[in-house]
């Protein structure tokens, strides 16, 4: 028998040992398998998956935890920012991060958002923005665009009776403690490296100490939309960007220095 | 340790730091403000953990998840900053962490008032919030054994991993009394091997209270039962004072309890045969002791600072054997001890009268 010459292979590619091998419950064309994984890749990355805490919301993504693997926390619908409060402040080596949508965070959790920005508690943030209720059925959600079609706007979202969709990371960088508050988008694979980075940085400024960081990222739900995953990524780009534009809202002092040292 | 005078609230504040909490979440309310303000200044010493919650929604989220790394974790409130946290106690109960929840009741319904009030104890004892559970509920009825029970619902909390209730009013929460703090105890180290403290060198460990699968939440429900049904057992907690030829037992807890012990020995010494049975723990209801009484006595009076909440429990403990009366003040009205004696000569009238 001929002996094989041994072959150098080098990965390029491999699933994060942050993220669980199990089978996804999402539907095609959902970007929060994506936000997971990058999640997950920076969890690896930065070697912290042994003492990581994360608390997931209600809404799609109520499972998260089961997809991460580490420990974690299932919230009360909103109140992930909260509970995060409560485990960081007994573990403050602990890396903790909450991951919520869009219902969760911006409608019945604003308060505790709002407030854990405000204190500046050192914990990072995801917040998934698809513009709709996904885990009900594709109701109107606080960031549903204007005359955006939902199963409780049939007629599309009337903003005279409904009032205008909130901007999450534009509020939410007038809170003097948020060291990092930045919106990325999923919906190609330029902005999907970008938002990677972002979330290296948020986890970088919780390491450092620097207070709340949240990575706002415009994510797809072409179920709730009623279209197909190819056209729901055209219709970030060409529907929601206009409405929330991508970029970086808050910025602490310390925070340009972190990224230099990488 | 020595007898210091102390108020209510700053004694459950400070027996609670020194039963090792390690976390204090809370939301101004009065009357148990001064717990907070009192934590605001203690905790931050120790090095310990507090917050000022931006709302009692909040708080009780940043108690269920400090307790949920296994740090002994507390809040405390008043009846509608409690109403707000059912949320939270019933993920928690759901979850099974252990943590310690203040209620410093007041009258109601609504904002009612801040007088003292007995008027939650449907809501602590029944469920305490959705979902098919009963926390544990202790009634001191004086600041020492708020002291006392303090300290025991911390070591409830963690045996059983539940949610256990101190419950009184803005009567024991805001006088002074001659009272003996214990010994600090240590903080608690290292946590329980359930607790979320990052999966080094473990597998991860996850604190929900989601099962979607009917037949998994089901036995998740039969495992609760089961240790619910533990804890009714072994957890009946009460204090009763000439019973042993009583033919009228009053059955009073908390400040009402106390009140009724005044008219009882005021009872005895017109020489009528009446006695008093005082309910520590309000959930396990002290049942098997009170139906005991029930086989001895001709009736019990229930006296209450609510319209009779806690006159259910007496009659399902009495079942039937006999009568069960009811005497009650409502939206913060105190009863005095002449009237809860007026109406035990009342009821013992009737008793002596049917004996005939």
């Amino acid at each position: 028998m001929a002996t094989a010459a041994m072959v150098e292979e080098k990965v390029v590619y491999q699933r994060p040992e942050s993220l669980e091998s199990i089978p996804t419950h999402y539907c095609p064309g959902c970007t929060h398998g994506v936000a997971h994984r990058l999640v997950a890749e920076v969890l690896d990355e930065l070697g912290v998956r042994e003492r990581t805490i994360g608390v997931s919301p209600v809404g799609c993504s109520v499972f998260a935890y089961k997809y991460f693997n580490t420990d974690g926390a299932e919230a009360a619908h909103g109140r992930a920012p909260a509970m995060a409060t409560g485990i960081k402040r007994v573990m403050p080596d602990r890396v903790v991060f909450t991951y919520q949508g869009d219902g969760d965070l911006a409608a019945i959790g604003i308060a505790e958002i709002v407030h854990a920005a405000t204190r500046g508690e050192n914990f990072t943030t995801i917040f998934i923005n698809n513009a709709i209720y996904g885990m009900t059925g594709g109701q109107m959600a606080p960031t549903t665009l204007p005359g955006q079609r939902t199963t409780s706007s049939p007629v599309g979202r009337d903003v005279e009776l409904t009032g205008f969709p909130i901007r999450m990371a534009e509020l939410l960088s007038g809170a003097p403690g948020a060291a990092y508050v930045v919106r990325r988008s999923l919906h190609n694979v330029k902005e999907i490296n970008r938002a990677k980075r972002a979330i290296k940085t948020a986890f970088e400024v919780q390491l450092a100490g620097l207070g709340f960081s949240m990575v706002e990222l415009l994510s797809a739900c072409p179920t709730g939309w009623k279209v197909t995953p190819p056209e729901a990524m055209d219709w970030i780009e060409q529907q929601m960007v206009p409405y929330y534009p991508l970029g970086d809202y808050k910025i602490a002092d310390g925070v340009e220095q972190l990224a230099k040292r990488r | 340790m020595a007898v210091e005078l102390m108020k209510g609230n700053v004694a459950l504040a400070e027996a609670a730091i020194r039963a090792g909490v390690e976390a204090y979440f809370g939301y101004p309310i009065t009357p148990q403000t001064e717990l907070l303000e009192h934590m605001a200044k203690r905790m931050p010493e120790l090095g310990r953990a507090f917050v000022q919650a931006e709302s009692e929604v909040a708080a009780i989220n940043m108690v269920y998840g400090a307790a949920c790394t296994g740090a002994r974790a507390m809040t405390s409130s008043s009846s509608p900053g409690i109403s707000l946290m059912q949320e939270g106690f019933s993920y928690i109960a759901g979850s099974e962490v252990p943590c310690v929840v203040v209620d410093i009741m007041r009258g109601g319904p609504g904002l009612g008032n801040i007088q003292p009030s007995q008027s939650d104890y449907f809501q602590v004892t029944r469920s305490a919030g959705h979902g098919d559970y009963h926390a544990i509920v202790l009634a001191p009825a004086s600041v020492q054994e708020a002291i006392d029970l303090m300290v025991e619902a911390f070591d409830l909390a963690d045996e059983y991993r539940h949610l256990v209730f101190v419950v009184a009013d803005g009567l024991i929460g805001q006088m002074m009394e001659p009272a003996e703090l214990p010994p600090m105890k240590a903080i608690r180290r290292p946590r329980g091997d359930w607790a979320l403290t990052g999966a080094d060198g473990r597998e991860k460990n996850i604190i929900t209270s989601l099962e979607l699968n009917a037949p998994d939440l089901e036995e998740l429900n039969n495992r609760l039962q089961a240790k619910l049904a533990h804890i009714r057992e072994h957890e009946q907690r009460s204090t009763e004072m000439l019973t042993g030829d009583a033919r009228l037992i009053v059955v009073g807890y908390g400040t009402s309890g106390r009140i009724a012990e005044t008219a009882v020995k005021q009872a005895r010494r017109e020489g009528m045969k009446v006695g008093l049975f005082r309910p520590i723990s309000l959930w396990p209801f002290p049942e098997r002791r009170l139906s005991a009484l029930a086989d001895q006595v001709g009736a019990f009076l229930v006296v209450e600072m609510n319209a009779g909440q806690m006159l259910d429990d007496v009659r399902l403990a009495a079942g039937g054997q006999v009568p069960v009366t009811f005497y009650g003040r409502t939206g913060g009205m105190v009863p005095m001890p002449e009237e809860i004696y007026d109406e035990i000569v009342t009821q013992y009238n009737k008793l002596t009268t049917s004996a005939v």
